[in-house]
């Protein structure tokens, strides 16, 4: 699939104080020489920053590992993840429409999407707030439809949890993600009472933090 | 049903304590050093015995493929691991991730050692930002206790394990794509030979092998090889992770026996299909790259490796997708299409084009805008894919159609011939 640079690209680009750090460990997982493995990851920490992926930022990552820029750039068109173009500002929507998430209703989702936030995929809502794309299996089907936004998924959506989740997104309260009817994570539904939320204990903190 | 006490993961859903101190109550890095002691051929002979097949899709015995790698080199040698997980359906291995993570790394650490490997990388898809989260701070917990690193579990030797991650393609789940995506590159697969126990991570020699394989290493070294035979059929042996989907009533995941009966797993753990199992139509049933097998062979449907190929269809990664009698099967598979095209690294011609022939003609059979020899020709078209390029996304791309076609082509011919009626109507009118 054929994927471009925007046209609009900010002037420059260089990472934050404690990006660079970030970026400078990194190179310590790889062999000498073969600093070039860190391009993913460090592309990936660049978007975290800005959002998405600009041509500035293609030639900090190209400088920062000595690969030539054109590496780079073929990292970044070929890796679905990089968005090449600003999006949502509050929040871009990868609706997961991969058969699974089909048979348990992606399609109402992306029908939801084009109603409220732009008929076109990859392309903003009339504030420039909200974008959407379809995307291909994100590896979470029994928790289907899964929808992921930034770094995190919800899952076990319908029409009805997902147009709230959009509204709650517009009025900026916050979301935890994870199940929309209150699964734990892939366990079979009628065994969420069963096992008890309140075993986990404080020592399972990590996951009670990992969902929010 | 597999006895709770056969569980190899028994914190796959979470709920469990997941401190180390929890993970070493329920025997995680218990007696490793012990089991480090017996030595390389002995922990690969042990896995062997076992009976291990890998849990990425192709079933290749496990312990045959270390005894591959090279004993003398003076090159470093590695061990991937694959935990790109992008076959639609299948959802396994990030439980393991978020919630196992200490059997994924005892296993790196032992199966590293019996092929002399210095270090692993965990290669994540890029979108289980989360689930790498975790596993990351399981890495950091196995460093501080000296469970790898240097002088690993005191046993003298040096293990070093690092987390990398990919940014969504599913081709990087293909062994050499995932080498050249690790090494900074776009992930086009390699061509083989060379094969990556000869030359595979940075030209060295390499073992890639799937989350679940190695992490179930562990408890078959600690139980014993006999233990592990003792489930499951003849050559089909173990435990497995099955990831249920689509119209069962509790989709989920579970680790269940190898062989157990695709209704018992249905029935059991997922409360059957919606509607009742007569409400089934069809399953595919080891993630989208394999042929899905009709009711009427679900209903003796074994699932593992030797009995789902008897029935021209696949294990696979054991990710199960249940299709209930509403479902457009036609259209289900088209979607699957549309994946193929999607992710296709382009690099060959046969699938670059073939992928979007195929998809193309399956969208018209969706609709029924086709004539009935069309049909032969798109099966013409997927075996003129299959089998003619440098890596399986090419099969993987033709099977589901042609199993497709092979169970319900009176469907797709009566679409068509409903399509052509109406349109006849309609001109008449
Ligand atoms: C297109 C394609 C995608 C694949 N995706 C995965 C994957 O996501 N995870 C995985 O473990 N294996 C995947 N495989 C299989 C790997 O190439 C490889 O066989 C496997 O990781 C070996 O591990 P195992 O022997 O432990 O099963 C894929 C293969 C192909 C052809
Ligand atoms: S078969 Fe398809 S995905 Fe595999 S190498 Fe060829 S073009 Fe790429
Ligand atoms: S198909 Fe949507 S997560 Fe797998």
């Amino acid at each position: 699939m054929l994927r471009r640079l925007s046209v609009n690209q900010p002037k420059d680009f260089s990472f934050s104080k404690k990006n660079l750090k970030w970026a400078k460990a990194q190179l310590k997982k790889y062999p000498k020489g073969r600093q070039a493995s860190a391009v993913i990851p460090l592309l990936w920490k660049a978007q975290e920053q800005e959002g998405w992926v600009s041509k500035p930022a293609i030639e900090f990552v190209a400088n920062f590992l000595e690969m030539p820029e054109i590496r780079v750039l073929e990292v970044a068109t070929f890796y679905f993840m990089f968005h090449l173009k600003p999006v949502g500002s509050k929040a871009h929507f990868q609706v997961c429409g991969t058969t699974p998430c089909m048979l348990r209703g992606s399609e109402s989702l992306i029908d939801v999407c084009k109603a409220r936030i732009n008929g076109k995929q990859h392309a903003p809502s009339a504030d420039g707030s909200m974008s959407w794309e379809e995307v291909e299996c994100l590896g979470g089907c029994v928790n289907a439809p899964v929808v992921q936004i930034g770094s995190d998924y919800f899952e076990d959506l319908d029409k009805d949890s997902f147009e709230k989740l959009i509204s709650d997104l517009e009025t900026d309260k916050s979301q935890i993600p994870g199940s929309r009817i209150g699964r734990f994570s892939s366990e079979p539904a009628n065994m969420t009472k069963k096992y008890s939320r309140k075993k986990a204990s404080s020592e399972n903190a990590s996951i009670e933090r990992y969902r929010g | 049903m597999l006895k709770e006490k056969d569980k190899i993961f028994p914190n796959i859903h979470g709920f469990q304590d997941r401190s180390l101190k929890g993970v070493m109550a329920r025997g995680g890095w218990v007696d490793t050093k012990a089991i480090i002691a017996r030595g390389p051929d002995e922990i690969t002979e042990t896995i062997q015995k076992s009976g291990l097949r890998g849990r990425g899709g192709a079933g290749f015995p496990t312990g045959l493929k270390w005894s591959f790698m090279p004993k003398s080199t003076d090159k470093p040698k590695y061990l991937v691991i694959n935990a790109d997980e992008s076959e639609p359906g299948t959802c396994k291995d990030r439980e393991i991730l978020r919630h196992e993570p200490h059997s994924l790394l005892e296993g790196c650490l032992l199966a590293g050692i019996a092929m002399g490997c210095s270090a692993a990388y965990i290669y994540v898809r890029g979108e289980y930002v989360r689930e790498r989260e975790q596993l990351e701070i399981a890495i950091a917990e196995a460093y501080e206790k000296g469970f790898i690193g240097k002088n690993a579990c005191k046993s003298g030797i040096s293990f070093e394990v690092y987390s990398h991650h990919g940014a969504g393609a599913y081709i990087c789940g293909e062994e050499t794509a995932l080498l050249e995506s690790l090494e900074g590159r776009k992930g086009m697969p390699r061509m083989k030979p060379p094969f990556p126990a000869g030359a595979g991570l940075y030209g060295c020699p390499t073992t890639v092998n799937n989350v679940e394989s190695i992490a179930v290493v562990p408890t078959i070294l600690k139980r014993g090889s006999s233990w592990f035979s003792s489930l499951g059929r003849k050559n089909n042996h173990g435990t497995k992770l099955f990831a249920i989907s689509g119209h069962v009533n509790n989709p989920c995941v579970v680790e269940e026996e190898m062989s157990i009966s695709l209704r018992d797993l249905i029935d059991k753990h997922c409360g059957g299909v919606v509607g009742g199992w007569n409400n089934l139509k069809a399953v595919i049933p080891g993630g989208a790259s394999v042929p899905l097998i009709p009711k009427s062979v679900c209903d003796d449907a074994l699932m593992d490796f030797d009995w789902l190929k008897e029935q021209r269809s696949g294990l696979g990664t054991a990710a199960v997708i249940v299709m209930d009698k509403s479902t457009d099967i036609i259209k289900a598979i088209w979607r699957l299409s549309k994946f193929y095209k999607h992710e296709s690294c382009g690099q060959c011609t046969p699938c670059r084009e073939g992928t979007g022939w195929m998809m193309r003609i399956m969208e018209r059979l969706v609709k029924g805008d086709a004539s009935v020899d069309e049909i032969d020709m798109l099966i013409e078209i997927t075996k003129q894919v299959e089998g003619h390029t440098i890596c399986a996304l090419g099969d993987a791309a033709a099977w589901p159609i042609q199993g497709l076609i092979r169970h319900f082509r009176n469907e797709v011919e009566d679409r068509i011939l409903r399509y052509s009626t109406t349109k006849a109507v309609q001109a008449a009118e």
